[in-house]
């Protein structure tokens, strides 16, 4: 069965990253890997796009990385939440909570409720 | 540490690759077919790189630098493109800064007194107006009760005198001022050693104390040092040397004269006429407003003491006053030669940005197939664009270097040729100013000029671009035939402006002046102190100098002239041929010479009418004066003026008419025609009332004609009259033919420039159509090959092109026609003498433009005709 894949809306990967990244260190390979599958395939995160948006986490102080070697044995870019991307991950999700939670009532509005 | 950052980058996205492609592997897939789904996956690795390092704080400077250092690679990889473009641009940037150097230091640079702006000039002014205005010199009485009253303005004046230094070391002529004590004070100046002037030295009687300049110090002691306290004579008056003026009082000439060499107190001068309010030689007064005080209230406050002076003194003030202005430099009609140059520097270094556009518009064409690959391999637009500038501006500034290189060396040669010396000279450098309007123009012409490739950096048309023998499209064939006829246009300006000045100087050097000026010597001649204080011992002065310089072998003859025609300095005077003169305002004006018997033959004027001055006019006959056909004209009409009366104003007393000579163009060539005082008269030194002899000795010249050449017998002349009594110094030795050229010299100065910036427009005009048309007919390779095969003969395509070529120089040349009658305009009304619209030398202009361009598109169109319909069809 073909799925349908859906486009990420504008600035959500930024969540999703953090999201992926607080559940422990993980370098980037992973992280495109974990959306993937969480997201059942869903979520197509362009991968060209998903190192400019941790390298830009990582320049605005949310993300913080260091090298190590992997269980593969090669050296990979670790990336870790930093404290202030702990704070801001909590008050992105809780906004995008509110915010689905807004739409999703809306979306449930019945014809004649509208009168 | 930027290069171990891209490290981590790319071993951060290769890390991504090989795992993912180890995965899809481990999945069963072949490694190469795992590698390239990975790829694939992955989407355009640079892309991905580059939006990583957009992540990077200051990314933009780094990237600055990157662009730099990959414009520099770019350009290393084609040295003659590179070479060609950095002339182009070192020649325009060069010949601006240059002009722009000049302009500066002579006419932006403050005066170099301490707050300039707060000073003024002040001078009298008279309600009724004479031909020569009604602006005056202050008088000394005037200054000091000026400077007396409470007027919020600090005043100092002086006054020019030049004399004899005749110890210690050999007697020469040194330039020199007499000025108030204060007036240091005034400028913000004080000695560079020693002390100025005080109360006690500037009065009559007081110690004899002088200023010299440090140069002046130098020459003759040795060293400032030595120079302090030791005695030197200036027309036979033995100084104490109290002070070394500081280098900027030699401003106060306005010219900011190098020459002056010695100060002295005004006060102590004993000339009677410096205490006669109504005749007298004149003061030049500086004022430096008091804190507070504006120019309009010193105006008021000066007006006002004015007034006083003028109920005080009936006599001799009434209806004069006091008035006052910013003091600015005097740098006489150099502004407009500089406004001049400058503008023709301009219009080169447009044509350079041009030219330059131009050709890295070509190029980025037959680069366009390798930027369209690297925006179809992910870099972005912006960052190409931003490239082309880097491109651009790095050639730009590398001009500039260049450019303010060539400044560097041409200035002393512009200095030195400038016509008449150029004013403030001192203050010419290539200082702060200049580096930085170089480098804005440099940065700006970057910019301006890269522009027009960088728009070209492709955007949709991606494959058109890509597809082989795909060629950009007609956006830019428009662009290069616009910068072909703007060059061609900028180039006709230029070459017309050329061609005008090229004319007019021709035209003028073959005018006779209405003298002979071939084998004549004049030269400025001092009599000592001593022997001027006695006219009859004057007079046998000036009579044992001329014979003893007749006398030597090689002069025809010698006689005394005051002003002589083209050089510097005249004597305007009113005159009237009715016995009842008429009101001041309506009294003609001449040119007065005072001469002895001889000098109007020496000069080889030519006489009309009548006789010349004969030996036999002394004092006590009847004084006689000679005038031009001018004067005759305008004083008595059609009626013969040999016999009529003529008074200049000297005494009341009226000079007999006895002889009607030819117009002496006094002005010069190109000036002459159009001066306002053109009347000439000349009266006999001999016949000079004593009471003149004095002032008139000071401003005597000889005159010497030669049978052989002048500058031959300068050493001869000048010890013969070092000979004769009183020990005459000459100074200011000139050949008439010098002073004929040098009348001329701001036009020749103009025509040597403006001949040098056509050569140099016609050359980059010619490389800008080479260039263009090379490429537009290869880009034509196709459509001519169809021609050929069609059966067109070469020299149909010869025409083709050239016809093409034609069009845009046709365009070109009707552009820049418009452009120099403008330009013609503005030179005509800057510059002396040359005679309106001059058409010929538009069409010279015009022809020698279109054969150059022509010439320049010949080899393309050459290369067109041999093509081979062949090849270029498989094309």
């Amino acid at each position: 069965m073909a799925t349908s894949k859906s486009e990420l809306p504008q600035g959500t990967l930024d969540l999703l990253i953090l999201k992926v990244v607080a559940l422990g260190p993980v370098h980037g390979y992973a992280i495109a890997q974990r959306l993937g599958q969480v997201s059942r395939e869903v979520v197509q995160v362009p991968q060209g796009s998903l190192y400019p948006a941790l390298h830009r986490l990582e320049r605005r102080g949310l993300l913080s990385a260091d090298w190590r070697v992997t269980t593969t044995g090669r050296e990979a870019k670790f990336y870790r939440l930093t404290r202030r991307g702990t704070a801001v991950l909590a008050e992105e999700a809780a906004s995008w909570q509110r915010l689905t939670r807004a739409v999703g009532a809306i979306l449930a509005l019945a014809p004649e409720n509208a009168e | 540490m930027k290069r171990r950052r891209e490290r981590e980058l790319e071993k951060e996205l290769g890390f991504h690759l090989a795992e993912h492609a180890a995965d899809l592997a481990a999945g069963g897939r072949t490694p190469a077919e795992a590698r390239r789904s990975a790829q694939a996956a992955f989407g355009a690795f640079d892309a991905a790189a580059e939006g990583c390092r957009d992540a990077r704080p200051l990314r933009w400077l780094n990237e600055t630098g990157r662009d730099l250092r990959l414009a520099l690679r770019g350009l290393r990889r084609r040295p003659g493109f590179a070479a060609v473009l950095l002339i182009t641009l070192g020649l325009g940037i060069g010949a601006t800064a240059l002009m722009f150097s000049v302009a500066s230091g002579v006419l932006l640079q403050p005066l170099p007194f301490s707050h300039p702006d707060r000073l003024i000039g002040v001078q009298e002014r008279t309600d009724q107006a004479t031909a020569l205005g009604n602006l005056w010199a202050v008088a000394v009485p005037n200054f000091r009760d000026a400077r007396a009253a409470e007027t919020g303005v600090r005043l100092g004046a002086s006054r020019p005198l030049g004399g004899i230094v005749s110890r210690p070391g050999t007697a020469a002529y040194v330039d020199g001022y007499e000025i108030s004590p204060e007036l240091l004070d005034v400028l913000g100046l004080s000695p560079a050693r020693g002390r100025g002037f005080t109360a006690a030295d500037n009065h009559r009687g007081a110690a004899p104390v002088a200023m010299l300049s440090a140069a002046e110090a130098q020459r003759r002691f040795g060293s400032a040092a030595r120079a302090l306290g030791a005695r030197l004579v200036f027309d036979d008056v033995g100084y104490t040397v109290v002070g070394i003026a500081p280098p900027a009082l030699s401003a106060i000439s306005g010219a900011g004269d190098d020459s002056v060499g010695i100060y002295l107190p005004l006060g102590a001068d004993p000339d009677p006429r410096l205490e006669n309010r109504a005749i007298h030689p004149g003061l030049s007064v500086i004022g430096r407003l008091q804190p507070g005080v504006s120019l309009p209230a010193a105006r008021a406050q000066l007006d006002a003491v004015g007034r006083t002076l003028a109920a005080r003194y009936p006599a001799t003030n009434h209806g004069r006053t006091f008035v006052a202005q910013e003091l600015r430099p005097d740098t006489g009609d150099a502004s407009s030669t500089i406004a001049l140059l400058l503008g023709a520097a301009l219009l080169v270094l447009l044509l350079a940005g041009v030219n330059a556009a131009n050709l890295l518009l070509a190029h980025g064409a037959t680069r366009q197939r390798e930027m369209a690959m690297r925006v179809a391999l992910g870099a972005g637009r912006g960052r190409l664009v931003r490239q082309c500038l880097a491109e651009s501006t790095l050639l730009a500034t590398g001009g500039a270097l260049l450019g303010l290189g060539l400044a560097w060396l041409g200035l002393p040669l512009l200095i030195t040729l400038w016509p008449q010396g150029l004013p403030r000279a001192a203050e010419v450098h290539l200082d702060a100013r200049v580096l930085l309007f170089s480098l804005a123009v440099a940065v700006g012409a970057g910019l301006l000029f890269g522009l027009a490739p960088a728009l070209r950096v492709p955007r949709e048309e991606l494959e058109t671009s890509l597809r082989p023998g795909g060629v950009g499209g007609g956006p830019t064939r428009r662009l290069h035939s616009v910068f072909v006829v703007a060059e061609v246009a900028l180039a006709m300006v230029l070459l017309a402006g050329a061609g005008l000045l090229g004319r007019a100087v021709l035209r003028l050097s073959a005018v006779q002046p209405g003298v002979d000026t071939h084998h004549v010597l004049v030269a400025r001649t001092a009599l000592s102190a001593a022997t001027l204080a006695n006219p009859a011992a004057t007079r046998a002065a000036w009579t044992q100098v001329l014979d003893r310089i007749r006398a030597v072998p090689g002069v025809e003859s010698a006689a005394l002239v005051d002003t002589v025609p083209l050089r510097e300095g005249n004597n305007q005077i009113n005159y009237w041929t009715t016995s009842a003169p008429p009101p001041v305002g309506q009294q003609p004006s001449a040119l007065a010479t005072c001469v002895t018997p001889g000098y109007l033959q020496t000069l080889g004027l030519h006489l009309l009418r009548g006789r010349w001055f004969q030996s036999g006019d002394r004092q006590g006959t009847l004084p006689v004066a000679v005038v031009d056909e001018s004067l005759a004209r305008h004083a008595f009409g059609a009626a013969d003026p040999i016999g009529r009366k003529i008074w200049i104003g000297l005494d009341n007393d009226p000079q007999t008419i006895v002889g009607v000579v030819g117009h002496v163009m006094y002005w010069g060539p190109a000036s002459d025609p159009h001066a306002k005082v053109r009347d000439e008269v000349y009266d006999s030194f001999d016949q000079l009332p004593d009471r003149y002899v004095r002032r008139w000795s000071q401003l005597m010249s000889v005159a010497v004609r030669t049978g052989v050449d002048p500058r031959s017998l300068l050493q001869p002349v000048r010890a013969a009259a070092a000979g004769a009594q009183g020990g005459q110094v000459l100074y200011e030795v000139r050949t008439m033919d010098e002073l004929a050229r040098g009348s001329l010299g701001q036009q020749r100065f103009l025509l040597l420039l403006f001949g040098l910036f056509a050569a140099l427009a016609l050359g980059l005009a010619c490389i800008g159509v080479y260039g263009v048309l090379a490429r537009l007919a290869a880009q034509r390779t196709a459509e001519i090959g169809v021609r050929m095969a069609l059966g067109a003969r070469p020299a149909q395509v010869l025409a083709l092109v050239l016809g093409h070529s034609l069009w845009l120089i046709a365009g070109g040349t009707a552009c820049g026609l418009v452009g120099a009658v403008l330009a013609a305009r503005v030179m005509d009304r800057l510059v002396a003498g040359l005679g309106g619209l001059d058409v010929m030398a538009l069409l010279a202009a015009a022809g020698l433009l279109t054969a150059a361009a022509l010439g320049a598109s010949l080899p393309a169109a050459r290369r067109a005709s041999r093509t081979d319909p062949v090849t270029a069809l498989r094309q």
